[in-house]
């Protein structure tokens, strides 16, 4: 009975957040707008983050990777090929996903920290390669004079800070609906089985590297085309747009959002990012210095968040109760 | 004439890049030791690692005035500097100790950005000058190539360093209670050693390291607004592929990606950009398997 209150209030919500959404440009004046429209993108980001991080038991400091391979492959396709939408989503979304391919070998074996550190490295080279990669990418000065966007051939272009928002907001309204839907397929059921007894799936016949292949190639793409977006609502990019600290930033909003959730991956990264949209703005100086200081705050103030993330990620031979001392944690951890 | 000097030289336009890639990974190696050690012992991913370099490079910038007396007080203040910064990450670490190592991972972040905002604050954002003592302003002559004094001392210095971690990892208390704790903490734990204080001893040695290296680095990875991050990058592929723990992989790694840096660009500089990628991707693709064993204990 309560959690079918929870439920129905949950989907009014939803439902709510949704009809603000749409009606957002018509309120906000043209510069939020298309800060509104990137935040979207990240948002978008942040879920493939929750995917591989909650879902899947990988947690992810390197999805601004796909993100930027999908990103600058659209500038590049939408200033020499199409200013079709659809052409450059889907070749945006094959950029996040094949970069994320190419590096399914360096992560698949890992967990815990070492996927951590081996996605901010490969989140970091790829920031490196963008700005030393002139003739492709126009080093650190970017790729700016994007064309705006047609949804569909014969479509009129975008020209209006709204419809680009609105596209935005359409094309992840779809792909998270999507999301939503393949999460709720036998191969969600097997993601999660995996993130939490890995050595039961794989005692039972499932291959857990593949599954887990395919959830980062999947995550890859949601980013490739989460970068189309960023094109879209920017007509700009730079190496800056895919730096380490937006990395951290979604995943602070996705642990706040509960790490597995995907609408609370949503909600929690567009907060963060709203965060530090509005910082950067009235505190130009110190701003890095009051987001670091929320960092920590926010660490030591989300209990809830945080036991539930690691309830995810305990390790599969750790005790059920919880530790009751930090050497216990480690001890479990080292036991991995 | 010309085609005798061709012949016999043929490494000869290498040499100097060569040179340089020796200091440069014997620096990546001194501030990714500390790294390890984070790592390895209190297992936590330390994303303010670049901020305890940059303290001792600033450190660097700050007191060095071209005489020998102020570079001992550059390497005092920045090592001590560093490993109170250290303590204090350790410190802040400790209420979410129990914590998943995200939430220990982002609280480290939020400290290097705040750390990082401050040292701009107090240094201004421009990238300062460093003075090397007079001493060693000038050049040497090696192999009929002129180079930068400093960095042959450097080079000196910096093995001798590394030669010091190795012997104190290896032969004294303190090293065998830290490879204890990566062994298993557990019984550390039951010997009596509190693993709060390892941690706290850990990270102040890691900051100690890396103040070092900011220091003596100075010259070569100078401090600025982005050399936090370069550091933290430089470490952490070192230690991806030092595989992760052993000091004698980290050491390679670090010659490897030194030279990938400096040889590496002179020869191929059109591949330049990728040359790092390159060589973490090919030593993990080949390894993957093998580290996988070491990455997830039985």
């Amino acid at each position: 009975m309560r959690g079918e209150v929870i439920r129905r209030a949950r989907g009014g919500i939803a439902a709510l957040v949704l009809v603000g959404l749409v009606v957002a440009p018509w309120v906000v004046d043209d510069y939020t707008t298309s800060i509104l429209a990137r935040t979207l993108a990240l948002a978008l980001v942040g879920v493939s983050v929750a995917l591989l991080t909650g879902v899947a038991g990988m947690p992810t400091l390197g999805q601004t990777a796909p993100y930027a391979a999908g990103a600058y492959a659209c500038a590049v396709v939408g200033s020499r090929v199409s200013d079709v939408g659809v052409v450059q989503l889907v070749v945006a979304a094959a950029a996040g996903a094949l970069l994320a391919a190419l590096t399914v070998p360096l992560v698949v074996h890992a967990r815990g920290v070492i996927v951590l550190m081996i996605t901010l490295a490969i989140g970091e080279l790829v920031v490196i390669v963008l700005g030393r990669w002139r003739s492709v990418t126009g080093g650190t000065d970017g790729l700016a004079g994007i064309p705006a966007v047609r949804p569909f051939w014969g479509f009129p272009a975008l020209a209006s800070d709204q419809a680009r928002y609105l596209y935005a907001l359409v094309v992840v309204a779809t792909l998270i609906g999507v999301v939503l839907v393949l999460l709720r397929t036998r191969a969600g059921l097997v993601l999660r089985a995996g993130r939490d007894d890995e050595t039961r799936l794989r005692a039972s016949g499932h291959r857990v590297a593949v599954h887990l292949s395919g959830a980062h190639i999947a995550a890859g793409a949601i980013a490739g085309a989460a970068g189309s977006l960023l094109v879209v609502a920017q007509q700009y990019i730079s190496p800056a747009d895919f730096g380490f600290d937006t990395s951290a930033l979604l995943l602070l909003g996705v642990v706040i959002g509960g790490t597995a959730s995907v609408g609370g991956a949503l909600v929690g990264a567009a907060l963060v990012i709203a965060v530090r949209d509005w910082l950067f703005g009235v505190l130009p100086g110190h701003a890095p210095l009051v987001l670091g200081a929320l960092f920590v705050a926010t660490v030591y103030l989300l209990p809830t968040g945080v036991n539930r993330a690691r309830g995810r990620l305990r390790p599969r031979d750790a005790p059920a109760h919880e530790p009751v001392a930090h050497d216990q944690a480690t001890v479990a951890e080292a036991h991995r | 004439m010309i085609a005798v000097a061709a012949g016999t030289n043929r490494i000869d336009p290498y040499l100097i890049p060569a040179l340089d890639g020796v200091a440069y990974g014997l620096l990546v190696f001194v501030a990714a030791s500390g790294l390890v050690f984070c790592f390895g012992v209190a297992n936590i991913l330390n994303l303010a690692h670049g901020l305890l370099y940059a303290i001792g490079g600033y450190t660097a910038a700050a007191l060095l005035d071209g005489g020998w007396a102020s570079l001992g007080l550059a390497l005092a203040v920045g090592v001590l500097a560093a490993a109170a910064a250290g303590v204090l990450l350790a410190g802040l670490l400790t209420p979410v100790a129990a914590g998943n190592h995200l939430s220990q991972a982002l609280l480290t972040f939020g400290v290097a950005l705040a750390g990082g905002s401050l040292l701009v604050a107090g240094f201004g954002p421009d990238n300062p000058q460093v003075r090397v003592p007079a001493a060693l302003e000038g050049s040497v002559m090696v192999a009929g190539h002129r180079y930068a004094a400093y960095r042959l001392v450097f080079i000196v210095v910096a093995a001798v360093l590394a030669l010091a971690l190795y012997l104190v990892v290896r032969r004294t208390r303190a090293g065998m209670l830290v490879r204890a704790a990566v062994d298993d903490p557990e019984m550390v734990a039951c010997l009596g050693v509190s693993p709060a204080r390892i941690r706290a001893g850990v990270l102040a040695a890691a900051g100690a390291l890396a103040g070092a290296a900011g220091v003596l680095g100075a010259p070569i990875i100078g401090p600025g607004t982005g050399t936090a991050d370069t550091v933290l990058l430089l470490s952490l592929v070192v230690v991806v592929l030092g595989g992760l723990g052993s000091m004698a992989g980290t050491l390679l790694a670090a010659l490897a990606i030194g030279e990938i840096q400096t040889l590496g660009v002179a020869l191929l500089p059109s591949a330049a950009p990728f040359l790092l990628f390159a060589a973490m991707a090919a030593v993990l693709a080949v390894r993957a398997r093998g580290l996988a064993g070491r990455w997830r204990p039985a």
